[in-house]
């Protein structure tokens, strides 16, 4: 290799750094392939993620992987979140970084929020650049009827595709006290966001008072 | 527009702090409603357009906008501003919860959560449905579009991509005709 990548001042072999970098890139270039075909977001390639990083790796227990894309669904941001995650928890699991914890813990928190940042970095880059190249040269042409119709065209498919995402959600969750009062709290927080200004958040705090309470 | 990079980067690190599941409600408030960066025929299009490219779509849509008020700084902290403070939100999370979610309470809430969720994608949809009459193609070739992609992708099950070609096609070509006859009249 031409270039040497960074050695940090710990007791480690040469070998274990050498673990942990391709790892790391492997996943870099897993996930930067993955976005470019991600239509639909992040969520729409969590079935190959999981196949990659539990069946053929074996670097996480299916468990962790559900739990990632759970946590990701109860923490705020882009339901992208359980990227990053799933970058960390590789990271922690590497038996190659078990061996420095011992010697320089902090070092292992350092390349595991790297590894979160890596995993994300390598999930937003590529379709990011796609759509900002597209999106521009689109936009100095906005004037022109093909692309006037072209946005206009994909509008009502695109709700479509909003509401089609809705369902599943809403289909995903698991029935502990019947259907009928999810959809309930389904229909009635669309209806609020619909017609009322109320606070989001405010939903969402009542979603999670009326699943504490037992109701759905 | 946003007067500075900075007020965009912080813009989005708000939507993407009050998003759980439902962003899209999110931006349509904030930045329709709240700040009137956009009306609601711009955001649907551009909403259009970032669900359409590859790459999580409330991210692309931060993106588009940052790049359209302050070139590819702004695109940078669009993107930035959506997915940085999340990302140390959800480490911390990861480290001080992760054995909450084994808990039957944790499993209860999050039902509730997920349920409104997808509430707050219904409800962002049905207020971009509820502009749908103002449309060049008219409501009800526009319902007809809206009706068979849902129908194709929630009830069928078709892939994704072999709903989006087709009907994106007929779209364009019926809204470019739309708009010819327009000009012309």
């Amino acid at each position: 290799m031409a270039f040497k990548l960074p050695r940090l001042p710990t007791r480690c072999d040469d070998m274990t750094w050498s673990v942990i970098w391709w790892q790391m890139w492997d996943i870099f270039w897993h996930l930067f392939m993955l976005s470019l075909i991600a239509i639909g977001g992040a969520i729409t390639v969590a079935p190959d993620i999981q196949r990659y990083l539990v069946v053929d790796n074996g670097w996480l227990t299916p468990m962790q992987f559900n739990n990632a894309i759970a946590l990701a669904q109860m923490a705020p941001g882009p339901n992208l979140m359980f990227i990053p995650l799933l970058g960390w928890q590789v990271a922690l699991n590497s038996p190659a970084l078990n061996q420095l914890s011992a010697s320089a813990p902090w070092l292992v928190w350092i390349i595991a929020v790297l590894s979160a940042f890596s995993a994300l970095l390598a999930i937003v880059l590529p379709s990011s650049l796609l759509t900002y190249q597209l999106a521009s040269w689109a936009h100095a042409r906005r004037t022109r009827i093909g692309i006037k119709a072209f946005k206009a065209g994909l509008t009502p498919v695109v709700i479509a595709l909003l509401v089609a995402a809705a369902l599943l959600i809403a289909q995903g969750i698991p029935v502990v006290n019947g259907r009928l009062p999810q959809i309930a709290l389904t229909v009635l927080a669309a209806v609020l966001v619909w017609r009322t200004q109320l606070h989001l958040l405010w939903l969402i705090a009542g979603g999670a008072l009326a699943g504490a309470l037992g109701w759905v | 527009m946003p007067a500075s990079i900075s007020e965009l980067f912080w813009a989005f690190t708000r939507i993407a702090l009050q998003g759980f599941g439902g962003v899209v409600a999110i931006v349509q408030r904030e930045l329709v409603d709240k700040r009137g960066w956009l009306t609601h025929q711009e955001f649907t299009e551009e909403w259009a357009v970032a669900q359409i490219m590859p790459g999580p779509n409330v991210v692309n849509l931060a993106m588009i906008l940052g790049g359209r008020y302050f070139g590819w700084r702004g695109a940078i902290a669009g993107v930035l501003g959506m997915v940085v403070m999340p990302t140390f939100i959800i480490l911390v999370l990861a480290v001080t919860l992760a054995n909450l979610i084994d808990y039957p309470l944790t499993r209860d809430i999050m039902r509730g959560v997920s349920a409104v969720s997808a509430g707050l994608i219904g409800g962002a949809a049905l207020r971009m449905l509820g502009h749908l009459n103002t449309h060049v193609l008219g409501l009800r070739i526009c319902l007809v579009l809206f009706t068979t992609t849902l129908l194709a992708i929630a009830w069928l099950r078709l892939p994704l991509i072999w709903v989006l070609l087709p009907l994106a096609a007929v779209g364009w070509l019926l809204s470019y005709r739309a708009y010819q006859r327009a000009v012309t009249t």
